[in-house]
Parts: structure tokens; sequence; C-alpha cells
């Protein structure tokens, strides 16, 4: 069961609440487990086999294996967790961002030297605010999603 | 007794952290960010405070989602750096001060402010690059430091308002605490950033000028911001903004501003670094 939340209308922005925290919990966890060489190491050695140790859903796995930044806030991932997928492939926070909002890196950081991604346009999705631009993105959608094939 | 001379607010990049650690902030992307931060470093180094209080974020590094305190006080006398997944940043480890941290617990609890107490944790960039932008790369860090962590990785984080009566809390735990102390206290994280979903890369250099501002202007008014309101005008990492509020609550009303520094962008994010005197030559 869902509740509406007020921030549930800011575009492509996955705020980890409650729901999210229970359903991304194991994908977070294994995250966490990159902070220990000895796992950043069996990981990249056979990135199946490690993900194996996790109960990950089988949408949780394919977001990690095929390094679906976005897929995995949609199934449940904290971006501060992972995070650390990005920095065991060497990856920094700006490349991972600039994959995340759809542009090429040079695209991206072209745009953080110019200020940034400006608010303007960008506080509501249209559904929230009809008037405002910003890109349609129903994020809530993605954790129901997320909950239905959890409970398959 | 001791006492809070002055309150630093700082943005915590972890760019910011890698720079240095690689010797890149000549650069022409950090220079102006550098260059920005010098005269804090005099102006701290001068002042020369016994004890910083930290307050800071982790970033799934001391702590993991299986526990997740709202607020922490770290009460070690020693602090290691954390490995967040490249290996520890080489920087000295923290000196903490275990007698003013566990008086500051023991203060704060019964002052009806419930903490978690950490005698041992690693910290991350949260803590070490504030410490590194104020102090540079000494062999040593300069004081010893109380770390404090507040959860903002786990929504929700506690409310503006709630982090600035912790600050006027720790305000008077100081004030009671029966040794000569000159302490310092850091409020770190923000400003404006947003570093997840379609929407990354969000700056909103206006919102983040009303708000130093304000930190001076009318602290009180800042405290009423929802976590809404942050997320959306300041990006849904903006909200590490509260922590701001601890360090503004442990000051006094006619706390004055003495050093700002704004720049965009660093990596991501909107970065701060401003200076509160809290009666330093009283």
């Amino acid at each position: 069961m869902t509740q509406p939340h007020d921030y549930d209308n800011i575009p492509g922005t996955y705020v980890y609440d409650a729901e999210r925290g229970r359903i991304g919990y194991p994908l977070n966890m294994f995250c966490m487990s990159l902070n220990k060489v000895e796992n950043r190491k069996a990981f990249k050695e056979n990135e199946a086999a490690y993900l194996k140790r996790f109960p990950l859903t089988a949408e949780q796995r394919r977001t990690v294996l095929e390094r679906d930044w976005l897929g995995m806030l949609k199934v449940g991932g904290n971006i501060y967790y992972t995070i650390k997928i990005a920095f065991c492939d060497g990856l920094t926070f700006q490349d991972v961002a600039g994959m995340m909002s759809g542009v090429p890196k040079e695209t991206y950081a072209k745009m953080m030297l110019a200020g940034g991604r400006s608010p303007d346009g960008n506080r509501y999705t249209n559904a929230g605010v009809a008037a405002d631009t910003g890109a349609d993105v129903d994020s809530r959608a993605a954790v129901d999603a997320g909950t239905a094939a959890e409970h398959k | 007794m001791a006492k809070i001379v002055a309150g630093i607010a700082c943005s915590h990049v972890p760019a910011i952290g890698v720079a240095m650690d690689k010797g890149q902030t000549a650069t022409a992307y950090w220079e102006p960010l550098f260059k920005g931060y010098e005269p804090a470093r005099d102006w701290l180094a001068k002042l020369a405070p016994d004890v910083a209080i930290i307050v800071y974020n982790d970033h799934a590094n001391a702590f993991s989602l299986e526990i997740i305190p709202t607020f922490l006080i770290g009460v070690a006398d020693r602090f290691p750096i954390a490995d967040e997944g490249f290996g520890p940043r080489p920087v000295p480890a923290v000196q903490g001060h275990p007698e003013l941290a566990w008086h500051l617990a023991e203060s704060l609890i019964l002052d009806e402010f419930d903490m978690t107490i950490a005698n041992e944790m690693p910290v991350d960039h949260g803590l070490t690059v504030p410490l590194s932008v104020t102090c540079g790369q000494p062999a040593a860090w300069p004081f010893k430091v109380i770390p404090i962590c507040v959860n903002v990785v786990q929504y929700p984080p506690p409310t503006g308002a709630r982090c600035f009566k912790l600050g006027q809390a720790i305000a008077r735990a100081v004030e009671n605490f029966p040794q000569e102390l000159r302490v310092v206290i850091y409020g770190t994280g923000g400003m404006s950033h947003q570093l997840q979903g379609e929407r990354a890369g969000l700056i909103n250099r206006q919102f983040d000028t009303a708000f130093l501002d304000n930190l001076t202007k009318d602290p009180l008014s800042l405290t009423k911001l929802s976590h809404t309101e942050y997320m959306r005008e300041a990006g849904s990492e903006g909200v590490e903004m509260v922590m701001w509020h601890v360090m503004r609550g442990a000051l006094g009303e006619s706390a004055s501003e003495v050093y700002r520094h704004y720049h965009v962008p660093a990596s991501n994010t909107a970065a701060a670094l401003m200076i509160l005197d809290n009666g330093s030559k009283a």
C-alpha cells in the first residue's frame, strides 16, 4: 500500500523512504559489502556468483549486472550505496549522475560548469503542476512495480 | 569553562578530498574553489581551537542500513579513516576528546536528546573533507574532534527545527564543562545538490544565497523549511543542510559572519564555506 507524499511530484527524484528502504535493503547491503577490499575483488572476479550471496530480486540483480544506475533506484537502490558499485568500476559520482540523467558525460560536465541544472521547470512533474515543464517521471509507480515483482 | 567560539559551515563533497589527496588543487577546474578556502584556513589557524565538534552524516561507511541512528556522538579517543569503497583517504586519523564527548553524551541525553553513543567508528569524507578544507594537509590534525552524526541517508532525517534545538543543547552542555576549552562547531554537507535520478545536477544559487544570508539575519526562519522544500528547491541531497542548523543553534543570537565562500561546481555540488564568529575575542 503506497501512501502519497508531498515529495512524490518532484520530477526525476527517488526519495529513499520507508517503502524504498524495505524493498531496497538487500540490494543496498550488497553495495555496502563492497567497502571491503576482499569483497570488491570477489565481486569483480565473478559478479553473478558474488550476487548470489544476497537475496536480491531478479530485477535488482539485472540492474546491477547491467549497471542500470537509474533502474537500481527504481528497485530500492540508495545512491550513497549504489555509488559503491561505480567506485568499484573506477567511475566517479559525476559519471554516474550523467548516466542517470541520460546525457553524455561531456554534456553533463558542461551543464555543471555552467552553474548546474536549473530548478526552473524542474520543481514539479507535469502531474504536479500543469504549468511547470519538468520531466514527467512518476518515480512512485516504479516502486509499486518493484513491490509487485518482489511478491510474485 | 569551555566555550563555543565559532561556527563553521562547510560542504563535504568527496571529490574535494580526492582533489587534495591527488594534488590537483591548482588545476583550472579546482583552483577557484581552493583559493577561496585560504582566508578561512588563516582565520582558523589564528583562532587555534582546542576541540572541534563536527556535525556530519556518515555515507554508508561507519554505519549501514542495518542500524540507523538519527543522532550519534563518537566518544572514542581515536577515529580511523574509513574505506569508502576505494581505499581510505591518505589523511591522519582523527583524535577524539573522550572527556568532553562523554560529558556531552550525558548532558544531551538528560536534556532529552536521545543520542546513540559510539565507542568505535571510522570516519568518512563527511568529516574529513571539512577538516582538509579548513586545515589543509598537516601531519596531524591541529585539534581534537568530537563527531556527531545525523542521519540524512534514510528518509526522514530529523527536522531542521530539531537540529537547531540539539545545537542549543550542545551549547548548554559545553558551557557546563569544567575545563577551559575553546571549541568550534562545524555544520557540514550541502549546499544545493542532487546526486540521483534524472534530475541529478540540480543547483539553486538563489536558494543557497538566501540560506547563507539568513544564517545570521534570521536563522529561526530557516529552521521552518520542510524536507520537501529542501528536496524540491535544493535537490534531494540538499536536505543535508539540516545539519547546519545544529551548528547555528549552538551559537548565540549575535553570531556574526566573518567569511563566506561559494562556488559552483564541485563535482555535482554547490560548495560553500562560511565562518560565524561567536564572541571569539570575548
